[in-house]
């Protein structure tokens, strides 16, 4: 009964839903209320610790991404971040390779000065041990990255090699998620998204073994994060 | 659907008290779950305020189901997606398998799910000719031994971590039968190595969705192993299936129930991966899906709608309930013989299969009422479950023996006079014969709670006797 209709059971669940909130269609002033809360949306309850000023969201941000095994350097410009990414990877005994994102202001960067570093651009490989990404935001209220994809973000880069590190300006940390959906619509527009949104809070981990917490179960099991103290404020609290 | 084995739940019940490597394990759900969220709920001072917005969005969602519905649906087909209404477990399944074979698909690898569970759907793959890889570890676990999850957040929590060793060393039967597998941490290298380049091979990866975004279009998945992320960014079709109630207005309502959903689950402050995709890849992207299909499962869920059982569809299957109930905690989640356990499922099940089916699950409570108390959507299960009671009760489901003597009781129930003497009789009677030990280990038509623990010995009065006397003592202490 099923074979091949355009929108399968569409009618009918539709038809069901409306017997069982008995009615046909939101009455007229009851639909533009609804619309009215899809284009206009309103931020709910945002937690204190959320709305702190801007020097207190970046150390929250800190604070909770050390909580959960995550690591975080903080750089005064962006300019250091090679040099950071080859000592980070000393430290660790990893490999000194690394899959960049191809981000303008990534590519930039004087990795010259790094002759050792091996780096290339694109979607990340199967082999490829280090992934170096841009995020669009941070979140302090949880330690939260938020990665937009698109053509300087490649999601793969996000979850395929076993460490990542994040490039972080301090201007794009924010207090709450509500105030990362506004700058999402301030970039993207209203009502799209771009195809994928990550927020990614500390490395990959699993309980499914005796609900003991351990790292690295598919995704990356390091991450480390640069926060660049940009002199540029976020603009004054919205 | 998948088939249920609730009916025997007294019998499996039984089975899973008398078996003592599964008390083991679940002795990890107490000590996992209960303080951590304690913990996370203490840490957020508006926790139970977040607690009454989400439940607020949810009932606003569902007074407007078919509204959001169709705006979604708007959504997705603009960002190039396809989306496929399913009524049935059978059309959810057949719509699967259909994208399936246009994909030419030979593997298909899958996040974790519990809708899936719910229509069966790797069974109906796999006599496709499919071959269906899970990659969630615990969901991996439970594939491995042709078992289903016991818990809808922690599928292989029923498992001890000696049972997965030796599972691994039967399944990966090419790696060196040597190696070490003492350290959790080697056991999770395993099946990160093993699942590596199935993820690779896939095309097709199929995940469940924890909300879906009106505003957007948007899908939203929760994981913390990021294997949700590899199945679906991967292979070059992405399939969500989801229900209808999983819809929400705006980015915004998904953040606040985000806020209480991990809080409840892991007691995490958030998972690791929230991931928000809309549509298949754009002509700009490096990598993504090329396809991008929503199946949007009733399954009943529409006749909940409207009617006594719709609280349960704010359900955002955080696995609370279960972790807090002391009847899932001795008996675990097989023993509830279908794919939802605990409280949630006791109220779920009877509406999804049946209250003939599934009508000893309501019953599988003790009312304590923890399960309220830690609903992050703040559902009345036990209220729902007595609903249930009360039905199965109507449609003279309930065992003779239960029937006579609720029959019996009533005839008394409805004459005070009477029950109160009687009442006070059998409280002298018992006070006086119980005296001397203050308790009784065997009591007639009592045998199934003197079996088990002693019945304490009125005092001699009844609770009716001891307020007259203190109200005529004069009231006020």
């Amino acid at each position: 009964m099923s074979e091949a209709r355009p929108n399968g059971s569409k009618g009918q669940i539709m038809a069901a839903l409306r017997r069982s909130l008995k009615r046909e269609q939101p009455a007229p002033e009851e639909r533009r209320l609804l619309e009215e809360r899809l284009a206009q949306p309103r931020a709910g309850l945002i937690p204190a610790r959320g709305q702190r000023d801007h020097a207190a969201q970046l150390d929250l941000l800190e604070e909770m991404l050390t909580e959960l095994s995550a690591t975080v350097a903080r750089l005064d410009d962006a300019a250091e971040v090679p040099q950071a990414v080859a000592d980070y990877l000393k430290s660790e005994n990893l490999p000194p390779r690394l899959r960049l994102a191809p981000r303008e202001d990534l590519r930039v960067l004087p990795w010259d000065s790094q002759p050792l570093l091996e780096v290339t651009e694109g979607s990340a490989q199967e082999t490829d041990p280090t992934a170096v990404t841009g995020a669009f935001a941070g979140i302090a209220e949880t330690g939260t990255l938020v990665m937009a994809s698109g053509a300087e973000a490649p999601i793969t880069l996000n979850f395929l090699p076993e460490n990542h590190i994040v490039v972080l300006r301090a201007s794009d940390v924010v207090g709450a998620y509500e105030e990362a959906w506004t700058r999402l619509r301030a970039r993207f527009g209203n009502g799209t998204m771009p195809r994928a949104v990550n927020m990614i809070t500390g490395p990959s981990r699993t309980g499914d073994i005796e609900q003991t917490i351990l790292l690295g179960a598919h995704g990356p099991r390091r991450l480390h994060v640069l926060l660049i103290e940009d002199a540029e404020q976020p603009a004054a609290a919205d | 659907m998948l088939q249920s084995s609730s009916p025997a739940f007294k019998e499996n019940a039984r089975a899973a008290l008398a078996d003592q490597t599964l008390q083991k394990a679940l002795g990890n759900v107490k000590a996992g779950f209960i303080g951590k969220r304690a913990k996370a709920r203490a840490r957020l001072p508006e926790f139970e305020d977040l607690r009454d917005a989400a439940r607020d969005i949810k009932n606003h969602t569902l007074a407007n189901l078919d509204f959001y519905l169709e705006r979604y649906e708007e959504k997705v087909l603009a960002s190039g997606g396809q989306v496929h209404w399913a009524a049935t477990a059978e059309e959810a399944r057949n719509a699967i398998l259909t994208i399936c074979r246009d994909a030419g698909a030979k593997v298909v690898t899958k996040g974790k799910s519990m809708i899936s569970e719910e229509i069966g759907l790797n069974a109906h793959l796999e006599e496709a000719g499919l071959d269906v890889v899970e990659t969630d570890l615990g969901e991996y676990i439970i594939q491995l031994r042709h078992e289903t999850p016991s818990h809808i957040i922690a599928p292989a929590v029923h498992l001890t971590k000696d049972q997965v060793e030796a599972d691994f060393r039967h399944h990966h039967d090419e790696l060196p039968a040597d190696r070490s597998l003492v350290e959790p941490e080697q056991l999770v290298a395993e099946a990160r190595q093993m699942l590596r380049h199935r993820y690779l091979e896939a095309d097709v990866g199929i995940t469940g969705a924890n909300f879906l975004v009106a505003e957007t279009g948007t899908s939203i998945i929760v994981t913390n192993e990021g294997n949700g992320d590899l199945t679906q960014c991967l292979p070059k079709v992405h399939i969500v299936i989801a229900s209808l109630e999983k819809v929400v207005p705006n980015l915004e309502d998904a953040t606040t129930i985000l806020r209480v959903l991990a809080r409840s689950a892991t007691g995490q402050e958030l998972s690791a991966y929230t991931t928000f995709s809309t549509g298949p890849r754009r002509p700009e992207d490096l990598d993504g899906p090329e396809q991008y299909h929503v199946i949007l499962l009733d399954n009943g869920r529409s006749q909940m709608l409207g009617g006594e059982f719709q609280d349960m569809l704010r359900c955002i299957r955080c696995g609370a309930c279960m972790n807090h109930c002391p009847v899932y905690h001795a008996v675990g989640g097989h023993a509830y013989g279908w794919v939802y356990p605990g409280p949630m499922g006791a109220v779920l099940t009877p509406s999804l299969i049946g209250v003939d089916e599934a009508g000893h699950l309501p019953n599988a409570s003790t009312f304590c009422g923890r399960c309220e108390s830690v609903c992050p959507m703040r559902i009345p299960l036990p209220r729902m479950m007595r609903h249930w009671r009360e039905r199965e009760f109507e449609r003279h489901l309930s065992p003779k023996a239960v029937r006579f003597g609720l029959a019996f009781w009533a005839f008394f129930a409805r004459r005070p006079a009477l029950y109160h003497r009687l009442l006070g009789l059998k409280m002298r009677v018992l006070g006086a014969l119980g005296r001397a030990q203050g308790r009784f280990n065997a009591l007639p038509f009592a045998g199934g709670w003197t079996k088990h623990r002693d019945f304490p010995a009125p005092q001699g009065k009844t609770f009716q006797q001891l307020w007259a006397e203190r109200q005529k003592g004069g009231a006020g202490s």
